[in-house]
């Protein structure tokens, strides 16, 4: 039951991600891009990771996305055009996709000391999940946090920036 | 229990629900023309069937019947999503809501929900944050201006009151240690109506920000600026017509009565009487499983009422209001609910 679950929604991640690359509308691709995502959620489920699972549909597909979209519609961007590519870039990129996708594989398989996720029934309570990330990681918590919080703090200088300026221009 | 009885079980249950759902919705217009009707002193559906009861049933082979009109300017895939993903989304989110007693029926089956889960309260955040797709690619794919805007003003209010909601439930989980339904309803279930979360837990500035924020979610009056008629005569489906205007309008409905019962499981004990133990438990066994789904039904019904009511009672919010009002107050607010909550939890 798992594998089939597993496969059908790897398969729809995978079918949404290269939608989204051959898509020519904005639109289109924001909606593969949410497939993407809640398909990736199913998965989680199926590792027994339920509050990301959750996390990732609230604050991915549901609040990100939507910016995405309202983005695409407030700017009402048309169709992207079709052009032939540099032959530069088709040269180089393909080679360095296999190169940097096979350094990932061999560090994350020489890694040690992993552990395992097997597709089962168990399931990470909240609890146990809040325990560990308030106790054991809360260092890389809290510095994420504040990463965001730096992020936030740019976007507003940036747009009150922008405002003195009209202002001033006045 | 094999796997082939529950999913006939399962079955049985979505098809009941569905269809209790759907007649709910039906119903709740009723309730709303008759109510806004008595509010503007005037009677409202009175002539078809007894007291108007039948209005429903006739207003929905109305919508059937009409000619479905398909613009030709429209982008057609999106345009016939839209409604789809509406209205699905509207009716998803009542599969975890337990909305009886539990513990009656067969072993390891609940007969009054549809799924026991751990996160219910995130399913019901997450489906109804996934529900705005609906709005806004209904009015995307219209290409029609006044589509484009409600359905801009939707989005833009959706992504901001889903903060100051989200936010709000935060002090009832603190106080449950739980997001599933169930185990919230049962930690106010001790002592009745003192034992509720918005009395006895303390919780009635967070049910005042829900409720706030549940009308801006829902995109009801005050907060109706997506469908604002006076300025953008219909907002986002200005353009649909029969059988997708109506899917949009249940979409609405269910949406309100979901939103009643997560109020009513969060802050008002659920399925749970409001006299707590004063009064004993009917000896008869059908009386024991219907009792709780009489006062679950009651205190949505009275929260549909007070939807109604403020519908038919305040005018609109201006648009800069609005965004003002969620952002510099409600959000605020709700974290200093939480603030204040895990401060009374943790020195108790």
């Amino acid at each position: 039951m798992h594998l089939i679950l597993f496969v059908l929604f790897a398969g729809l991640c995978l079918a949404g991600a290269i939608n989204l690359l051959l898509q020519s509308h904005p639109i289109n691709s924001a909606l593969s891009l949410i497939v993407v995502m809640t398909s990736l959620a199913v998965l989680y489920l199926l590792l027994g990771a339920e509050f990301l699972a959750a996390a990732q549909v609230i604050v991915y597909a549901g609040a990100i996305m939507v910016l995405f979209t309202f983005v695409v519609m407030l700017l009402n961007a048309g169709r992207e055009e079709r052009t032939l590519g540099s032959r530069a870039a088709r040269a180089v990129g393909f080679p360095a996709v296999v190169v940097i996708l096979s350094v990932i594989a061999t560090v994350i398989l020489k890694a040690q000391g992993l552990g395992t996720a097997s597709l089962s029934d168990g399931i990470t309570s909240t609890e146990e999940l809040s325990a560990v990330l308030f106790t054991k990681l809360l260092l890389p918590f809290e510095v994420t946090s504040v990463l965001i919080l730096i992020a936030i703090l740019g976007a507003v200088a940036l747009a009150r920036h922008g405002d003195g300026e009209r202002t001033a221009g006045k | 229990m094999t796997i082939l009885q529950f999913f006939l079980w399962s079955l049985l249950k979505v098809a009941v629900v569905t269809v209790v759902m759907l007649l709910g919705v039906a119903y709740t217009v009723l309730l709303e023309r008759k109510l806004v009707g008595r509010i503007q002193n005037r009677w409202g559906p009175s002539r078809v069937g007894p007291f108007g009861l039948l209005q429903p049933l006739v207003d929905g082979a109305k919508s059937f019947l009409k000619e479905d009109i398909i613009p030709t300017a429209v982008y057609r895939p999106l345009y016939l999503l839209a409604p789809i993903i509406a209205l699905g989304c509207a009716l998803i989110s009542i599969a975890v809501v337990p909305f009886g007693d539990p513990n009656v029926g067969p072993d390891g089956l609940h007969l009054f929900q549809i799924s026991d889960v751990n996160i219910g309260l995130l399913v019901i955040l997450g489906i109804t944050s996934i529900g705005v797709y609906g709005i806004a690619l209904a009015g995307w794919s219209s290409n029609n201006k006044y589509s484009l805007l409600g359905s801009l003003r939707s989005s833009a209010q959706l992504i901001s009151y889903e903060l100051a909601l989200g936010l709000s439930l935060v002090g009832v989980v603190l106080r449950a240690q739980s997001l599933n339904l169930r185990v919230i309803v049962e930690s106010q279930a001790s002592r009745g109506i003192l034992t509720w979360n918005i009395f006895g837990g303390l919780q009635f500035i967070a049910f005042f920000i829900y409720l706030m924020a549940a009308y801006a979610e829902t995109n009801r009056s005050p907060f109706d600026l997506p469908e604002a008629e006076s300025e953008l005569t219909a907002g986002y489906h200005t353009e649909y017509s029969s059988m997708k205007f109506a899917m949009f309008f249940m979409a609405e409905y269910a949406n309100m009565i979901t939103v009643g019962c997560v109020a009513t499981l969060l802050f008002l004990g659920g399925w749970t009487s409001p006299f707590g133990n004063l009064i004993p438990l009917p000896q008869n066994i059908v009386l024991q499983a219907l009792l709780p789904i009489f006062w679950f039904v009651l205190k949505v019904f009275s929260f549909l009422f007070l939807y109604v009511w403020v519908r038919g009672t305040l005018p609109r919010f201006r648009y800069d209001q609005l965004m003002s009002f969620g952002w510099r107050y409600l959000l605020p607010l709700a974290i200093l609910n939480i603030v204040g909550t895990s401060l009374w939890l943790a020195y108790r």
